[in-house]
């Protein structure tokens, strides 16, 4: 099964100190939540970790071989990361664009089959943009963007998932939609996830394990019964936390 | 955008197009030839419309679609090159290294012949030049190259007016025609056809990776694309294929923004539909266009780029007009 481990990562940008000594391993059905405030360094580290930069020191290590060794499209096999943004400039349909995700599958000259092209119908109708098929993607808003390009992810059939604030711009309802499907990958696939969020509730209702960046390098990783708790979510944001006790277990809110 | 069932017709339609407008270039002029004329004419080759075919206008045609359909291929790579789609391919500024390599040959009395191998080296030195000054050692950066281009082009465009400004009133208008393109005394050399077979090839085989190239670097990395590689590949393809069309004809303007626009609005931006699409078009459109430079004030000749733009700029003004009426 793959997995993907991140050893004594040191990562800076601009001369500010993201994490040191950051180790953890993502391994097989574990759904992780990518816990911090704005601008700590989240989307940096989960581009480290696709292998889209370099750390200053430390390995990431995808099935145990050295990530910035490997070919893009051998990672793109195995990893696949939702951005933050998505902008799309041509003119190109939402089924070609979804079809996309098949393109580390396919060799040069190959073309999508019907097998590729029932997948990415598949996803469509998961995201719940069925029927909108042939529109082009300058034309959709932003959130029908997003699910689109959550959409070209579950066609590229990745192990090991990357999802930069997936739930960005979209209503209770898809956001619940979304991370349920990643739920789904995550225990019935035996996939991993990785999942920076801003809702520490969807954290807690999801997440089998939490990553915090508290900033100036320190970190905290583990299992989320351990680590979300009042104490560290008020280190993390800098404001009271109130808890509530619901049936489905422990809620946050900001508290005065 | 057509449905997806029509678009492989269009590229048959576009191939018959392009062969009628061969034979439409062969049959009019200022001598023009009917049906059953020009049928005599194309099987004696010694008689005196036969000549006028075999010698004059069909190099003439050939070189035109050539030169259109390298334009064109060339927009289509640029315009993903820059991810947007109003680059063409003279924005980086090849066409301004080969202008001013071809206008400097002509101010000291260069032998017409040997203008074509002129412009190529201007371009080339422009190539190398912005290419040079781009990479730098960090990331792919779009915005970097896109300024290196435009300045280098800017400066081109300046030392070309310090030219036209110093050369005297007879060699004025000479200049002038090339500088708008111009297929009066074009040839077509037997590589050429090798650059842009070879183009088209590499072009079709990339074509997948094209289509998410366009979707910005991060997303094609993250579908297993080696950007770099395949942006300065796709750099130095756009380049070539423009230094050759420019050597051959001039700087011939609108074909190659205005040829990839129509076709994406046409078949969409699948480039394995788009880039064959655009080749045809960019070819027969040129065809067409030098057909009119002939014929419109006969026997006085117009260069084609004025032609391409008087077509050009109002199909374009008004498809930008009607693409933002549907809202996009």
């Amino acid at each position: 099964m793959t997995s993907l481990v991140c050893q004594s990562l040191d990562i800076s940008i601009a001369g500010k100190h993201l994490c040191n000594e950051l180790d953890f391993e993502i391994e097989p059905g574990q759904f992780w939540g990518l816990l911090g405030p704005n601008g700590i360094g989240k989307t940096t580290l989960l581009k480290c970790m696709a292998g889209l930069t370099t750390p200053d020191r430390g390995n990431v290590l995808l099935e145990n071989q050295a990530i910035d060794k490997l070919p893009r499209r051998t990672i793109a096999r195995l990893l696949g990361m939702l951005q933050q943004h998505t902008v799309y400039v041509f003119d190109a349909s939402v089924l070609e664009t979804a079809m996309t995700g098949r393109h580390p599958h396919l060799s040069y000259w190959e073309r999508e089959g019907s097998r590729d092209k029932q997948k990415a119908l598949d996803a469509i109708r998961e995201v719940d943009l069925e029927g909108f098929e042939a529109r082009s993607v300058t034309r959709l808003s932003g959130g029908e963007a997003r699910r689109l390009a959550f959409a070209s992810l579950m066609v590229q059939e990745p192990a090991i998932l990357l999802l930069d604030e997936p739930t960005n711009h979209l209503d209770m309802k898809h956001q619940i939609r979304i991370m349920d499907q990643v739920e789904r990958l995550v225990v019935n696939d035996q996939r991993c996830a990785m999942v920076a969020l801003h809702d520490v509730n969807l954290a807690a209702r999801y997440c089998s394990h939490i990553l915090m960046l508290f900033g100036e390098g320190d970190w905290q990783a583990g299992p989320a019964s351990d680590l979300l708790n009042p104490e560290n979510l008020e280190k993390l944001y800098q404001c009271p936390i109130e808890t509530l006790h619901t049936a489905a277990g422990r809620r946050f809110l900001p508290g005065s | 955008m057509l449905p997806t069932t029509l678009r492989k017709s269009l590229l048959i339609l576009l191939m018959l197009m392009s062969v009628g407008s061969i034979f439409f270039a062969s049959a009019s002029g200022s001598v023009s030839l009917g049906w059953s004329e020009w049928l005599s004419a194309i099987q004696d080759s010694n008689s005196q419309h036969g000549e006028l075919i075999w010698r004059l206008r069909l190099p003439r045609a050939a070189a035109a679609w050539v030169v259109g359909s390298m334009l064109a291929m060339s927009g289509c790579l640029m315009q993903v090159l820059l991810r947007n789609p109003l680059a063409d391919p003279y924005v980086l500024g090849v066409s301004g290294g080969a202008a001013f390599a071809t206008l400097l040959g002509m101010v000291f009395g260069v032998a017409a012949a040997f203008l074509p191998w002129l412009a190529i080296l201007g371009a080339l030195v422009s190539i190398l030049l912005v290419f040079g000054l781009a990479r730098g050692t960090g990331p792919w950066s779009g915005t970097r190259l896109l300024l290196t281009g435009v300045v280098t082009a800017s400066g081109w465009a300046a030392l070309i007016s310090l030219i036209l400004s110093l050369s005297p009133d007879n060699s004025l208008r000479g200049m002038l025609f090339w500088l708008m393109g111009d297929l009066s005394y074009s040839t077509l050399p037997l590589w050429s056809l090798v650059v842009l077979t070879g183009s088209f090839v590499l072009t079709m085989v990339l074509a997948r990776s094209l289509n998410v190239l366009a979707m910005g670097e991060t997303t094609a990395r993250l579908l297993g694309e080696p950007t770099r590689h395949m942006l300065w590949l796709v750099y130095l393809l756009a380049s070539i294929l423009t230094a050759t069309a420019v050597s051959i004809a001039g700087s011939i303007g609108f074909v190659g923004l205005i040829v990839p626009h129509l076709m994406r609005l046409l078949v969409g931006s699948d480039h394995r539909i788009l880039i064959p699409a655009a080749t045809l078009f960019g070819g027969l459109f040129l065809v067409f266009s030098d057909t009119l430079a002939r014929t419109v004030l006969s026997p006085q000749q117009l260069p084609v780029g004025v032609i391409t733009a008087l077509l050009g700029v109002p199909l374009f003004l008004l498809l930008l007009n009607r693409a933002r009426l549907k809202g996009v």
